[in-house]
């Protein structure tokens, strides 16, 4: 973002608690002092004019980063962002578009409880004219999120907020760009698939690199954005595999794994060697507070080794 | 002036016309509120003020310029529409060259988003002012409010211009608010908020140029709530005579913007009984022609069904 913004006049960030205290999770440490008030605007409590105002700004000469504080704060922004950012241009037939980023930590494992720990990428995916980035290392993330801001249209970015500190990995100081909608084989492996992103990934590559011993050869494909999804990619390794484990964190049902899934049966259904399984979070309000109780919601490596071994098997 | 409000309101009854005649899907009707309409764009710099109108704004869209053709080939859903591709209800959508923008259907959502373009004209260093046209219903809205507290902190050149006619569809001013006042809440939030007769194109262009002048030397927000009458049902898919007495109207009626224009107008000698037919003709004129035009234009053809949901590679 910093690089960014020294590179672009027109970008700026908003949102709660950026400003002075650099955001709560200090993601923009250091930005008021360097950019100064003007291009960096604590707002008030009030997520649907955060929102609201960076897409005004974004649809006249601007290109804002918006931060929702915590992703479970992302609900009063719905109205703006799939009501009204994601049908901007095709609403005007192409004379506006709204070239901005709302930025937001989900994610849990934190002992973030029903109200800081939530996945909400699969309401934002299913939206025509939105595009929705989720990073897992910090390589991806600084290349992404260039991206983004570059983009010509609202692009939901979503950083698993376990992943600041958890992942530790090389970001070069120079500049690069990853494009948006395009998935990233992140280890290579030809008896089964794991198709998965976010913080599972780190799991899904813990877990295959342990059962490499067992004999079994995983491929892990991080699809790094989950709209558009980087079909090509999914079905040639599931072409090659045969195999497909989907892993994500977010609640099963109507999420992103239902929607690769649906993509492998479409167009590797004669490829497959077993059912196209998914592996996710239960169907209980993500998620309780007790470390009890949170363990047993969030997957861990040994629950996606178990799922791997069960279909490797088949 | 007088000859843009026998304009709009000779289209706009054709436009409802065209909707008995099952030629038109869905029309708001701008009547009653057109002295608000046309007064308060006559007070802003149509070369670079940004308007961000709502749907029954008929009468802004024909004072930016918008053509009868234009409009009415919104209402009729035809290829060529500027808007949106007639993508959009009618009135929807943007026409950037005249800094005209109705970008949605859910009420109230364009006034945080007018105040985001008023923040970027700010950052821009241009000269701009940027006013939200909303009626009473979305003034109750919680974007409006946050709107109107982010403006008011940063205070940009935005002008919120409520046009109260005091029904959100049926629902009346005394179940939507506890207060008589609207333009009183402005002051909670740090600026100026006045009171005006909307059919009265006189006073709504003197509130609308102060409420410019000061956004526009950097003084910050404004607040204008114009009282203006709605003569037909909330669309032509309402009913008002559920929840609207007959007498009601009539007293309505009395307070008609035309008429109170012609009047003033007459009294000062600036118009005629002649000048009034004659721009009452001109006006029949350009709407036949219009509606000549539009009915025989095609519907959008589907080739560009799928264009513009996002930039194109």
């Amino acid at each position: 973002m910093r690089e960014e913004m020294r590179r672009d006049d027109r970008v700026f960030v908003m949102g709660e608690d950026i400003g002075a205290r650099g955001g709560v999770f200090l993601a923009t440490e250091g930005f008021l002092q360097e950019f100064g008030e003007r291009r960096v605007i604590d707002t008030p409590l009030a997520e649907s004019s955060i929102a609201a105002i960076a897409l005004g700004a974004a649809m006249h000469g601007m290109r804002p980063i918006a931060e929702i504080e915590f992703a479970d704060f992302i609900w009063p922004t719905i109205n703006q962002m799939v009501g009204e950012a994601a049908r901007v241009r095709y609403g005007t037939n192409g004379k506006m578009s709204v070239p901005m980023v709302l930025r937001a930590p989900q994610g849990g494992g934190v002992r973030g409880a029903l109200y800081h720990s939530q996945s909400v990428e699969a309401f934002f995916a299913h939206t025509p004219g939105l595009k929705v980035v989720t990073p897992a290392t910090p390589y991806d993330a600084k290349g992404l999120l260039k991206s983004a801001i570059r983009d010509e249209d609202p692009v939901v970015f979503l950083e698993h907020k376990r992943t600041y500190r958890l992942v530790r990995g090389y970001v070069p100081d120079e500049e690069y760009t990853i494009p948006i909608g395009r998935a990233d084989v992140k280890l290579e492996g030809q008896d089964l698939s794991v198709v998965t992103y976010g913080l599972m990934l780190h799991h899904c590559i813990e877990a295959a690199r342990a059962l490499e011993s067992e004999g079994i050869s995983v491929e892990v494909v991080d699809l790094r954005t989950v709209r558009p999804i980087d079909r090509e990619t999914v079905i040639e390794s599931v072409r090659k595999t045969g195999k497909a484990l989907i892993v994500h964190e977010d609640t099963k049902a109507g999420g992103i794994g239902a929607e690769v899934a649906g993509i492998i049966g479409e167009d590797a259904f004669e490829y497959l060697d077993g059912p196209v399984t998914r592996l996710a979070g239960p169907e209980v309000p993500p998620m309780p507070f007790a470390p009890t109780l949170e363990a047993e919601f969030m997957l861990s490596t040994d629950k996606i080794s178990a799922a791997i071994r069960r279909l490797a098997a088949y | 002036m007088y000859r843009q409000m026998v304009l709009v309101r000779t289209l706009d009854e054709r436009i409802w016309m065209l909707n008995r005649q099952g030629k038109a899907a869905i029309v708001a009707s701008s009547q009653g509120h057109e002295a608000g309409q046309i007064g308060s764009v006559w007070a802003l710099d149509r070369s670079k003020d940004q308007f961000y109108i709502y749907y029954r704004d008929l009468a802004v869209m024909l004072t930016l310029g918008m053509t009868p053709v234009e409009i009415m080939s919104g209402f009729l859903a035809k290829e060529g529409e500027p808007l949106s591709g007639a993508r959009q209800f009618p009135t929807h959508g943007a026409y950037p060259e005249l800094g005209l923008v109705n970008l949605s259907n859910v009420v109230g959502t364009h006034i945080p988003q007018a105040v985001g373009v008023a923040l970027a004209a700010k950052m821009r260093g241009e000269d701009s002012v940027v006013i939200a046209y909303f009626g009473d219903g979305a003034s109750s809205v919680g974007d409006c409010h946050e709107a109107m507290n982010f403006a008011a902190i940063h205070k940009l050149p935005v002008v919120f211009f409520c046009e109260n006619n005091r029904y959100a569809i049926s629902v009346p001013l005394s179940k939507q608010m506890m207060v008589d006042s609207i333009a009183a809440r402005a002051e909670g939030y740090g600026m100026p908020g006045i009171e005006i007769d909307g059919c009265d194109i006189i006073a709504v262009y003197e509130a609308t140029a102060a409420a410019a002048s000061r956004a526009r030397s950097g003084g910050g927000p404004s607040f204008i709530e114009a009282q203006v009458e709605r003569y037909l049902p909330h669309t032509s898919d309402d009913d008002d005579t559920r929840y609207r007495s007959k007498e009601e109207l009539e007293e309505a009626r009395k307070r008609d913007p035309l008429i109170i224009l012609s009047a003033q107008l007459k009294e000062s000698g600036l118009l005629t009984d002649e000048i009034e037919a004659r721009f009452a003709s001109e006006a029949r004129d350009i709407v036949d022609e219009a509606t000549d035009v539009v009915e025989s234009a095609p519907y959008p053809s589907v080739e560009r069904f799928y264009a513009n949901v996002y930039a194109e590679e």
